[in-house]
């Protein structure tokens, strides 16, 4: 049987892990452009 | 959800909604709307990426700031009603948890500044963060009433870091920027301080008006806003802007003397007859944001 307390912990974790994927995969797509700005790279 | 009564909430892994409130969103709008003025003002421009990197990094190195602000005062955090209901202070999260976001978020930005724009603007960004949790919030705030006079100067960075991030040099501009926040933060706190003087006062912080009385912390403000005017007045004199600024900071800043003056003449002791001190409380922020927008809008325009 899981406890309130336990539904409680692993909702937590879950939003907090869902944006931490989300915040990397945006901070991957960042380093992607700056990297391109900064070789100068026209389009 | 249901509620849940637990013997220790800081045990649970932090909301992340307490984890955002860590980095005062609010502070966050001025110093990122002040450091885009300052880069926007900026001779050269970065490419678009970059310089949304930069006021990207000038937001997280504020929110560190907030989130280190929050661990080192917790304590005194719980004294004041305006402050208590902070998450270290409510006990919904735990002060190691607080510590290790505010320093990983500080070098985060400092490092990431300086891959995207250049190491003087990360330098900046550094010093501001370190300025403001090391010489404000550990050295002078629990120690002297001239606190957010000295302290001031960590807020006032954004525009000169926004300015160095675009062009990789110090110029007179982004020096005047710095000085005309640095000389508004003083009238700024000192208002909201006089209304909530009690709050202050229980916590032990000898802010201005605690230490020096009400009186004298009125006449501060008044000649501190003669400052700051004549600071924000003077890139228009020195052909660092144009009449678009010059005309329109002036008004303004007649606004924020008039509204200096009203606090220099009122005697109300309780904070409920405080109306001049929360009005020019508010102006205050809407000077600032008026302030830098004008200037960009003059440069713009400029050009």
């Amino acid at each position: 049987m899981v406890r309130p307390e336990d539904e409680v912990i692993r909702k937590r974790q879950r939003e907090r892990a869902r944006i931490m994927a989300w915040l990397l995969g945006a901070f991957v797509v960042l380093l992607f452009f700056i990297t391109i700005a900064k070789t100068g790279i026209n389009w | 959800m249901p509620t849940i009564e637990m013997t220790n909430p800081a045990a649970l892994p932090a909301d992340w909604r307490d984890i955002l409130a860590l980095t005062k969103p609010r502070v966050m709008s001025l110093v990122v709307f002040s450091g885009l003025c300052g880069m926007l003002v900026a001779p050269e421009l970065p490419p678009f990426v970059l310089g949304f990197t930069a006021i990207l990094c000038i937001a997280l190195g504020a929110g560190a700031c907030g989130a280190l602000n929050q661990w080192y005062e917790a304590d005194i955090d719980a004294k004041m009603r305006r402050t208590a209901k902070r998450p270290l202070p409510a006990g919904r999260m735990d002060r190691q948890s607080a510590l290790h976001f505010g320093v990983g978020l500080g070098g985060f930005s400092v490092i990431l500044m300086g891959l995207a724009t250049n190491w003087l603007a990360a330098a900046l960004l550094a010093a501001s963060i370190l300025f403001y949790v090391l010489i404000y919030t550990v050295w002078l705030k629990p120690r002297t009433a001239q606190n957010i006079v000295i302290g001031g100067a960590a807020g006032a960075f954004p525009p000169l870091i926004g300015w160095v991030a675009a062009t990789g040099q110090v110029a007179p501009l982004p020096l005047l920027l710095f000085a005309i926040i640095f000389l508004w933060t003083p009238p700024h706190f000192w208002a909201l301080s006089l209304f909530v003087r009690s709050d202050y006062a229980a916590a032990g912080i000898p802010m201005l008006p605690v230490v020096a009385g009400i009186e004298k912390t009125r006449r501060h403000i008044f000649f501190y806003s003669l400052a700051m005017a004549a600071a924000a007045i003077s890139p228009w004199p020195l052909g660092l802007a144009g009449p678009i600024y010059g005309g329109c900071a002036a008004v303004l800043s007649f606004v924020f003397l008039v509204l200096a003056g009203r606090v220099f003449v009122n005697g109300a002791r309780v904070p409920d007859q405080m109306e001049p001190e929360k009005h020019l409380f508010g102006y205050s922020v809407f000077y600032l944001f008026a302030l830098f927008a004008v200037l960009v809008a003059d440069r713009w325009l400029a050009w």
